[in-house]
């Protein structure tokens, strides 16, 4: 278990360091900018879809910073040694794709409803729509660790891993978008953050398991 | 079962029942489609274009099931590394891809006269583009990644966690939006189609099966093949 934390540790580190955050925030500015001037700056269609585009924002960020939760350790060997150590690899991998939660899906779940407030979305909405991002951002962030995975190996994968993971990401955006909606009809709250959360606790056995069969079908 | 596996073995067998295969296709198609264009009667409320149903639903059947097959398939290939087996995943890929796609078509050429649109946001049409979209990135892991064995686990992998996806899919686009009629061929209380117009739908929806069946094994002899070529020509370039 102490290598599985030092790993985490290790991870949290590099995740910081690297500065993907900064970039996925940028990134979520830079759609923010971009839904009025394509869709015109009428307030009340903004505060309609304001917390669809913040979860679309979340999601795509997460989605392309996939990349970095294994390519690099792929390409310098270092998952080459962490498949020998007695720790199991899937534990190894799960760090890793929790690191890529702590600093990159939470952080976003944390940031973008208040952004979502140069939308004109609806104060009083804020914090369901946090609750639903905390919980929606684990399981984007286990997804998109499948992702990562799967195109470790390939130099150019990040359109193929749009076309393979935005399919999975539909659920956690269906029942996301109505639990951070929730709070206009009350009785699907509860629902729907159930549903969440049992979508995020799957995506948290399913990943591993997917990540460390697909890493080790490159690493072979 | 084992038997049949062995690549040789199914490319004797498979040549041997083609023929046989094609004429029960071409047989069934002959009688689904009489049933469906002469004997079975207009629908009192949409005439004529009901008929389209008799394309239409055997397409998003054989679709669904060509994608289960697909994740059986690369569980047997990822469980027992069996040669066959990934390599009738993947040929099953574009064929199912096709069918989807004509599930679609035909659907949306349906829905013009009777929604009034070429297309809506309703949860049947949104999940079978989900699986539509889950049979390209399938089709694109195979042609993204070169070495064939690293392929097959890694595209086993991704068709298995489609399939976990697929039920999801379905019933949260259903909890979502629903427009499209509901099941009602196969269900508990029996089937509420009218018997004029069930069965030319079950034979085209055998016919369908028959034709992939066919389709199947042609491509999956041509995937046999293609890696014996592959084979030889490793060998000979080793040999040099």
């Amino acid at each position: 278990m102490n290598s599985v934390t030092a790993l985490l540790m290790r991870e949290l580190r590099l995740g910081t360091r690297q500065g993907g955050l900064g970039t996925a925030i940028g990134f979520l500015l830079a759609l923010i900018v971009l839904v009025p001037l394509s869709l015109g700056p009428d307030l009340a269609l903004l505060s309609r879809i304001a917390p669809g585009i913040m979860w679309l924002g979340l999601l795509l960020a997460v989605l392309l910073t996939s990349e970095q939760i294994f390519q690099q350790d792929f390409e310098d060997g270092s998952l080459d040694l962490m498949t020998m150590t007695a720790t199991p690899f899937e534990l190894i991998v799960l760090a890793k794709a929790l690191a890529h939660w702590f600093t990159v899906g939470l952080p976003l779940a944390l940031l973008a409803p208040p952004l979502g407030l140069m939308l004109n979305i609806d104060a009083t909405q804020l914090p369901t729509i946090w609750a639903a991002m905390l919980l929606g951002s684990l399981a984007l962030s286990m997804l998109a660790a499948i992702g990562g995975a799967v195109t470790a190996g390939l130099r150019r994968g990040s359109l193929l891993v749009s076309l393979l993971i935005l399919p999975l990401y539909v659920p956690v955006l269906i029942f996301g978008i109505a639990a951070s909606t929730s709070s206009l009809a009350p009785d699907t709250s509860l629902p729907s953050f159930a549903i969440l959360l049992a979508i995020a606790m799957m995506t948290l056995v399913i990943s591993p398991l997917a990540c460390a069969a697909a890493l080790k079908a490159y690493l072979r | 079962m084992q038997k049949f596996a062995n690549p040789h073995v199914f490319v004797k067998l498979a040549t041997a029942i083609l023929p046989y295969v094609w004429a029960l296709t071409a047989i069934l198609f002959v009688i689904g489609l009489y049933g469906a264009l002469v004997t079975s009667p207009p629908d009192y409320q949409q005439g004529e274009t009901v008929r389209i149903i008799y394309v239409h639903v055997p397409a998003s059947w054989l679709a669904l099931m060509i994608y289960s097959l697909m994740a059986v398939f690369s569980a047997v290939a990822l469980i027992f590394r069996h040669p066959l087996a990934d390599a009738a995943a993947k040929s099953a890929a574009p064929i199912g891809a096709v069918f989807c796609f004509l599930a679609l078509f035909t659907g949306s050429v349906w829905g013009k006269p009777m929604w009034g649109t070429w297309w809506v946001w309703d949860a049947r049409l949104t999940s079978m583009f989900v699986l539509m979209l889950l049979y390209l990135g399938y089709i694109a892991i195979w042609r993204a990644i070169d070495d064939p064995h690293r392929a097959a686990s890694i595209a086993a992998i991704v068709a298995l966690v489609g399939a976990i996806n697929v039920p999801i899919v379905k019933y949260s686009v259903d909890w979502w939006n629903t427009l499209h009629q509901p099941a009602s061929v196969f269900r508990m209380s029996g089937s509420t189609i009218d018997k004029s117009m069930l069965w030319p739908l079950l034979v085209m929806a055998l016919a369908y099966t028959m034709l992939f069946v066919a389709l199947h094994l042609v491509a999956l002899r041509g995937e046999v093949f293609l890696r014996k070529i592959r084979n030889r020509r490793l060998a000979e370039v080793r040999n040099k």
